[in-house]
């Protein structure tokens, strides 16, 4: 089944984005030029200045300090640097602090550190409940806080969840930790550029984000930590990020994450206007087609990234709906997470309380800067179909 | 056709979904998911659940340009294969669990979601050859490389079965297609073909059961006992680690009064004895089965072959059906027939069907 002629449609937004030429030009124009950037001569000092104006760039569109700005390969590294780096030195400091809270709808790259942590190195990982729309239950963190503050070594809360698109109560969870003097972590892949960043009014002290996610290169990404904020570092070596990560710093990357960061928080609002009304139009239509599909996650509006559609189509297994999309051009995901390609239940969906047959029936259609109107008709006009087909290949 | 290739990461299946693109078919590769936590089934680039075979599967893919996909079918294959298989062991008897995946998994739960989504057939590196016959059925036949033929292992396929079944590599001989492999720039043209079951790591069948039996082992132990004169000469940790005609692994310390070499004639698991004896008393002429598929017709009496297992001889046999109920002559004995084995009888070349073997009877008695 080869993919329907005609326009590719990409409803895949939250797995990565397509660069904005903005973004490209900036990185194209330094892969030419030859200078690591702590070299003490002068293509090394030329160097050092793109990292550095891409860094200031960055403190400016995300309301962080330059020196807050350690640059990384992307999430996954940003977001074990944060938690095993924060742990390791707050554990440090007083041997008691051995529990980390999170929430149960963390990325992987959250629990899968957490999991090692506590398997390996002695932590105390207390995953935090959410509710039937995926939003953390504050009164649990609350609780999970005040019956032993001080045992406390980091919560750590995804600002965005990338599966369902809910919102996290942010300021609320800092809130609770600063009364404790706890940090606060917040994985923020999917929201930046998509929902109002901005980190010192957050009040979190460490926030991870990627440049593949908004319009920037792949494989580059930061850890924006208060300088304050004491992080044991992972990687060793030259110590080029303020000692906290080691490694020739990738100047071309950075340049084109600093270009694609400035574009997307500049044009946020506009960008959550647009792919918030394709979403809602490919909503209301999805469920007038087939009746009893549904959406999880927040309610459209404040409480959810505008550009994800997670939609539940009961009786269907997700797997078998991607393949007939892929087929008639239509990318999308089931938003699960795979290990050797094989599906798992979400774990996101098994925390909001859905049963593993519910866990498995769903979509993901996730809009960008590209998308169009188009996309949404192309899905609309496939879904009845593969939605009857996927039914009856269901338990198969 | 709209033709989904289930690709191992094999060579053959890789092949196979080479050349049903070539005959036109619109191929989709789907590598099958049989376990749910890869590792813990076996590692290394044998068998067909790990990682790398996954990778493997997926770059074949690429390289012939079709879409694919893994669909987990690790529950399914669970419950139909390895709970049977385990089961049957527990029972004293020798089961195949590959004919039990192809009559269950790849021509059944595959076929059957592959028919619903929309696809007309499954095409499998089989070496197996099929064709129309006089009366307009689908006939299976052995493969041209009789070295490599399958059709054994595919002797549970009914007629319905075999009608959305596509077997491209029946006519070439595994030489030719490991030489085409290369030709199209498949990676996997050199890899080592599987021999064991997929689900067995290292080949330990033994170690596998009496991890896996737990409680459901029939017995813990026994005596090996000979079987004419009744005299018990050792003793063993569990009666499945055993199956009719094998002779390594006996431990019996001691050689037999005319030095010749001892099989397991009898495995009895409510005992928990393993009878041995001599070769000569391996030799069966008389088999009744039971639990029979036939690729078409149904026969009731037949002058043909049967296959007693997978690369095993043929033997001529005279084959009388009475409803679920086969009875096979054997006019050329066979020796090691364990029950649970499957007998796929065959008419020349062509596979009739098979069945499943309840019990031998030993020549002389």
């Amino acid at each position: 089944m080869t993919p329907a002629p005609g326009r590719a449609v990409y409803l895949d937004h939250a797995a990565t984005t397509p660069m904005v030429p903005a973004a490209i030009e900036a990185m194209a124009a330094q892969l030419a030029l030859v200078g690591n950037a702590n070299s003490l001569h002068a293509p090394g000092r030329a160097a050092r200045r793109v990292v550095e104006e891409s860094r200031e760039t960055i403190a400016r569109a995300l309301g962080c300090r330059p020196g807050d700005v350690v640059f990384t390969s992307g999430g996954t590294e940003s977001d074990n640097l944060a938690v095993k780096g924060i742990y390791w030195a707050r554990r440090a400091a007083d041997p008691r602090r051995t529990r980390i809270l999170a929430s149960a709808i963390e990325h992987h790259a959250v629990l899968d550190p957490l999991q090692w942590l506590e398997d390996e190195d002695g932590a105390d990982v207390e995953l935090v409940p959410v509710d039937d729309k995926g939003r953390l239950d504050l009164e649990a963190l609350r609780y999970q806080v005040a019956r032993d503050p001080g045992s406390v070594a980091l919560i750590s809360v995804m600002w965005a969840n990338n599966e369902v698109g809910t919102l996290q109560p942010i300021s609320e969870v800092v809130e609770i930790a600063s009364a404790h003097g706890i940090p606060v972590h917040t994985d923020a892949v999917q929201a930046v550029g998509s929902v109002p960043v901005d980190f010192a009014a957050s009040g979190v002290d460490a926030l991870s984000f990627t440049g593949h996610k908004l319009g920037g290169p792949y494989g580059v990404g930061a850890l924006v930590v208060r300088r304050d904020i004491r992080v044991a570092p992972l990687v060793h070596g030259g110590g080029q990020e303020r000692d906290v990560r080691s490694g020739t710093l990738d100047v071309p990357a950075i340049a084109g994450l600093a270009a694609a960061v400035e574009l997307a928080v500049k044009h946020q609002a506009e960008h959550a206007d647009h792919v918030a009304a394709l979403r809602d139009d490919l909503v209301r239509r999805l469920v007038a087609a087939v009746p009893d599909a549904h959406l999880h996650g927040a309610a459209p509006g404040a409480g959810r990234l505008p550009g994800n559609a997670h939609i539940g189509f009961p009786g269907c297994e997700g797997d078998s709906l991607l393949m007939l999309l892929d087929a008639r051009g239509i990318a999308c995901s089931t938003g699960s997470a795979c290990s050797a390609g094989v599906p798992q239940p979400s774990h996101v969906l098994l925390a909001m309380g859905c049963d593993p047959d519910q866990a498995r029936h769903s979509l993901r259609f996730t809009f960008g800067h590209s998308s169009t109107a188009a996309d949404v008709d192309a899905v609309v006009e496939a879904i009845v179909p593969v939605v009857e087909r996927a039914r009856a290949a269901k338990g198969l | 056709m709209r033709v989904v290739a289930a690709m191992s990461g094999g060579v053959d299946s890789a092949v196979a979904a080479a050349r049903a693109v070539e005959a036109g078919h619109e191929v989709t590769g789907i590598h099958l998911a049989l376990s749910r936590n890869p590792a813990s089934y076996r590692t290394g680039a044998r068998g067909c659940c790990t990682i790398e075979d996954s990778n493997d599967a997926r770059r074949a893919a690429d390289v012939i340009g079709i879409p694919f996909y893994v669909w987990d079918l690790s529950d399914r294959f669970h419950e139909d294969v390895v709970e049977d298989f385990m089961d049957e062991y527990a029972a004293g008897r020798t089961p195949n669990p590959c004919l039990r995946c192809n009559e269950k998994i790849k021509f059944a739960a595959v076929l059957d979601r592959a028919l619903a989504l929309g696809f007309d057939a499954v095409a499998t590196g089989h070496y197996a050859q099929l064709r129309t016959g006089a009366d307009g059925l689908i006939e299976m036949h052995r493969a041209v490389d009789h070295g490599k033929d399958q059709s054994y292992v595919l002797g549970v396929l009914t007629q319905e079965q075999l009608a959305h079944s596509l077997f491209p590599l029946g006519d070439s001989t595994k030489d030719a297609v490991r030489r085409e492999a290369a030709e199209r720039g498949l990676l996997v043209a050199d890899k080592p073909d599987s021999h064991d079951i997929c689900f067995v790591a290292d080949g330990d069948n033994a170690g596998w059961l009496r991890e896996k039996l737990g409680d459901r082992a029939p017995n813990d132990g026994g005596s090996i006992v000979d079987d004419a004169s009744g005299e018990v000469l050792g003793t063993h940790e569990g009666t499945y680690a055993f199956t009719i005609g094998q002779r390594r692994g006996l431990r019996l310390g001691r050689p037999a009064p005319d030095g010749k070499p001892r099989f397991v004639l009898d495995i009895e698991p409510v005992s928990g004895t393993v009878r041995v004896g001599p070769r000569a008393g391996l030799a069966v002429d008389r088999i009744t089965a039971s639990r029979p598929r036939w690729c078409g017709a149904v026969p009731d009496r037949l002058e043909g072959t049967v296959q007693l297992r997978a690369h095993g001889a043929e033997h001529r046999a005279v084959v009388t059906v009475a409803g679920d109920d086969v009875d096979i002559e054997l006019l050329d004995h066979a020796e090691g027939i364990a029950p649970g084995q499957a007998a796929v009888i065959y008419d020349g070349t062509r596979v009739v069907g098979s069945a499943t073997i309840d019990a031998t009877s030993r020549v002389g008695r």
